[in-house]
C-alpha cells in the first residue's frame, strides 16, 4: 500500500440512536469519526416533541398542570412546581406555609429521585452494572412515598396553583403477600411503611446517608470510574455562563449559583444545607456535585419533617389557598353552600382566569434552572407557555464537550448531562 | 419596588437610554423593549456593561401576538422574548424585541454574544418561522424531518395538517391530510377586567 492509498482515509459519520441503550431516550446524535476521535456531534432531537407548549394554550390553566409532569419524567413535582409558581405570581395568591415546606420537600425528595437515576444509569452506560441495582432500590422507597400523596408514583399532579392537592397521608400503601412475595419479605417490607408518610421519610433520611456511602465505595475511588469520567468533557466556568449552563453542570464548572440560596422561593430561605461545587468541570467533578447535593438534599427533607410533624403546633393548617376563585373549596363546604358550589362548578367548567400579563418563574430543578413563561390575555386558558427545560442548552453543548474525545467518551458525556428527552424535547 | 429592582431601572436607563422603547416592572420582574435596529447594540451592552452584566441567556422564544385579547391586540405580531440572568449581580431582565415586518420576519441572532442562543433561535424559527440574521446554523430543530409550516403560530391548528400510517401496500410509512375532527372541550373565554380578579371576591 502507498501513501497515496492512505490519504484516501476519510472521516466516517456514524448514527448513534435513536433507539440506542446510551442515549437515555429518543436521542439521535450523528458523529462524524476522525478514527476514534470525535471530530463534530450534532445531536438531533424533537422525536419526543408533544408540543406540550402548544397544548397548554388549549387547556385551562388547572388542565396543564398533569402535562408537566410529562416533560422531565424523573422530577415530575419539580415540573409542576415552577408552573404553580408562574401561575401563582400572575394571580398574586398567597400559598399556605404548610403547603410551601410540604413542596420544599416534596422538591427534594425530587431531587434525590433524579440524582439516583442519574448516577445509577451514568454509572450503568459506562461500565459498572451494580450501581443501577442499588440505587433503584432506593428509588423504590421515594417512589412509595410518591404514591402515598398523590396516589401515582410517577405522573403525580400533586401540586396545584395555590398549594398541594390534598394534605400528607397518615398512613402508608402497603405490600401485600403474592406468589412473588412471601409473608417474610412482606413483613420486612412493610416494617418501616407501619407509621405515616413522615415516618416512613423520617425512616429513609436515617437510612439514606449509608446508602450513599456505598454508592461511593462502588465508585468515587473506583479506578475505572476515574479514568472513564476524570477531564471527560471539561467546560470552563466562562464558557459554562456562554452556553448558558445551571444546576450541577454549572456548579461542576466552579460557580457557585443555586437558586434555592440565590434568589429563595417557598421556604428554602429557612433551611440550612450546603451548595456544593466543583473544581475543574469535567464528568467526574459533576458527579461528586450530584453525591453531596443528595446528602444535603436529604438534610432538608429532615429539616421539612420537623416542621410539618403535627404535634407541633406551627405545622398545623392548610394546604391549598382558600380563595375558591383558584382553588376548589372542601367538598363539606362545597355540599352545605350555594356560593361554594358555584365556585366548584365555575372552576372545573370553566376553570380559573388569570389576569393578563406575563410571568417567568424558575426553580433548581435537579437537572438546572427550570423554568416556566406564562403569558395571560385574562382568560380562563394560557396564552402562550413557554418552558425553559435545563436539559435544552446542556445538550446543546454536546458538540463542545465532545469535540476531541473518543466515541467511547460519547456516552460518558451523555450521561453527565443528566438527559431527559421528555424534558429537553418537550 | 425594592431597592435592588429601582438599581437596575435606573442602571438600565443610564446604559441603554434612548434604546429602550418600553420598561415596565411587573412583581418583581423588569421587562423591557427595544426596536429590532437597536437589539444587537442593547444585548451587547446588557451583556459587558459594569453595571449590568447579564452573562447568561437563560432563555430566548417567539411570541405569536395575533391572538392576543380575542383581537384586542394592536400592533406588530411576532416578538422574541429573551430572558437574561446575571449570576455575578444576581438579578433578572426580560428582554423583548418585535420582528419589524409581519410578512417577513427578521431579527438580528444573538448567538455571537451568548452561545446558548444558538438552539432557542432554531426553536424559535421552528416553532414561528423568524428568521434570525448572522446564525451560523438556523435548521429546524423540534419538528419531524421535512415538516412544512411553523406549528406555533396562533392560524396553525392544534391538529395540524397532515398525519402519518403506515401504508401495508407501498410498505412504507405515508402522510396524508387529518382525518381527525378538531374538538374543544372547554372553549376560550376572556372575561371583562375585574371579572374572577383574586381580591374582588
Amino acid at each position: 500500500m502507498g501513501t497515496s492509498d492512505m490519504a484516501e482515509i476519510r472521516n466516517y459519520t456514524i448514527n448513534f440512536g435513536p433507539q440506542h441503550p446510551a442515549a437515555h431516550g429518543v436521542l439521535r446524535l450523528v458523529l462524524e469519526l476522525d478514527g476514534e476521535v470525535i471530530v463534530r456531534a450534532d445531536p438531533h432531537i424533537g422525536l419526543l416533541h408533544r408540543a406540550t407548549e402548544k397544548l397548554a394554550e388549549t387547556k385551562t390553566w388547572l388542565q396543564t398542570v398533569p402535562y408537566l409532569d410529562r416533560l422531565d419524567y424523573v422530577s415530575m413535582m419539580c415540573n409542576e412546581h415552577a408552573y404553580c409558581l408562574a401561575v401563582e405570581k400572575l394571580l398574586g395568591v398567597e400559598v399556605p406555609l404548610r403547603a410551601q415546606y410540604i413542596r420544599v420537600m416534596m422538591d427534594e425528595v425530587t431531587r434525590i429521585l433524579n440524582h439516583l437515576l442519574n448516577i445509577g444509569t451514568h454509572a450503568l452506560d459506562i461500565g459498572a452494572m451494580t450501581m443501577v441495582l442499588y440505587t433503584f432500590r432506593e428509588r423504590e422507597d421515594l417512589m412509595d412515598a410518591y404514591e402515598a400523596v398523590s396516589g401515582a408514583r410517577l405522573h403525580a399532579a400533586y401540586y396545584r396553583p395555590g398549594g398541594v392537592y390534598r394534605d400528607l397521608p397518615d398512613r402508608m400503601p402497603q405490600y401485600v403477600e403474592n406468589k412473588f412475595k412471601n409473608a417474610e419479605t412482606v413483613r420486612r417490607l412493610n416494617e418501616a411503611r407501619q407509621g405515616s408518610l413522615l415516618d416512613f421519610l423520617e425512616d429513609f433520611t436515617k437510612r439514606f446517608p449509608a446508602y450513599v456511602d456505598e454508592y461511593e465505595t462502588l465508585l468515587t475511588d473506583n479506578r475505572i470510574w476515574k479514568q472513564r469520567t476524570v477531564g471527560i468533557g471539561v467546560v470552563s466556568p466562562e464558557r459554562a455562563l456562554q452556553l448558558g449552563f445551571t444546576g450541577p453542570m454549572l456548579r461542576g464548572s466552579g460557580i457557585e449559583w443555586d437558586l434555592r440560596k440565590k434568589q429563595p422561593y417557598e421556604v428554602y430561605d429557612r433551611m440550612a444545607f450546603d451548595v456544593p461545587v466543583g473544581v475543574n468541570g469535567d464528568c467526574y467533578d459533576r458527579y461528586l456535585v450530584r453525591i453531596e447535593e443528595m446528602r444535603q438534599a436529604n438534610r432538608i427533607v429532615r429539616q421539612c419533617i420537623d416542621w410539618l410533624r403535627h404535634d407541633s403546633a406551627k405545622g398545623a393548617g392548610p394546604v391549598i389557598t382558600d380563595n375558591h376563585k383558584v382553588a376548589p373549596p372542601p367538598r363539606e363546604k362545597m355540599k352545605a353552600s350555594m356560593e361554594e358550589l358555584i365556585h366548584h362548578f365555575k372552576l372545573f367548567t370553566e376553570g380559573m382566569h388569570v389576569p393578563p400579563g406575563e410571568a417567568y418563574a424558575a426553580i433548581e430543578h435537579p437537572k438546572g434552572e427550570f423554568g416556566v413563561y406564562a403569558i395571560s390575555d385574562g382568560g380562563n386558558k394560557p396564552y402562550r407557555i413557554k418552558l425553559r427545560s435545563p436539559g435544552f442548552p446542556h445538550l446543546a453543548a454536546t458538540d463542545e464537550m465532545a469535540k476531541g474525545h473518543m466515541i467511547a467518551d460519547a456516552t460518558a458525556i451523555i450521561g453527565t448531562i443528566d438527559l431527559v428527552l421528555g424534558d429537553t424535547d418537550r | 419596588m425594592s431597592a435592588r429592582l429601582e438599581t437596575l431601572c435606573q442602571n438600565l436607563q443610564n446604559t441603554l437610554g434612548e434604546r429602550i422603547r418600553d420598561i415596565k416592572t411587573v412583581a418583581g420582574e423588569v421587562t423591557i423593549e427595544v426596536a429590532a435596529e437597536h437589539y444587537l447594540d442593547a444585548a451587547r451592552l446588557l451583556r459587558d456593561h459594569p453595571d449590568l452584566r447579564f452573562e447568561q441567556l437563560i432563555d430566548l422564544t417567539g411570541v405569536d401576538y395575533s391572538a392576543w385579547g380575542e383581537g384586542a391586540w394592536q400592533g406588530l405580531r411576532f416578538a422574541a422574548v429573551c430572558h437574561l440572568t446575571s449570576v455575578s449581580k444576581n438579578w433578572r431582565l426580560r428582554l423583548r424585541v418585535f420582528a419589524p415586518d409581519d410578512g417577513f420576519l427578521v431579527l438580528p441572532s444573538v448567538v455571537g454574544l451568548w452561545n446558548s442562543a444558538n438552539w432557542y433561535e432554531r426553536e424559535a424559527f421552528d416553532l414561528y418561522g423568524i428568521l434570525f440574521e448572522g446564525h451560523p446554523d438556523l435548521r429546524r430543530i423540534l419538528s419531524d424531518y421535512g415538516f412544512v409550516g411553523h406549528p406555533f403560530r396562533k392560524d396553525f391548528p392544534i391538529s395540524g395538517y397532515v398525519e402519518m400510517r403506515y401504508d401495508p401496500e407501498q410498505k412504507r410509512v405515508v402522510y396524508q391530510p387529518v382525518s381527525i375532527e378538531p374538538r374543544e372541550n372547554t372553549p376560550r373565554i376572556v372575561r371583562e377586567d375585574s371579572y374572577g380578579d383574586v381580591g374582588h371576591g
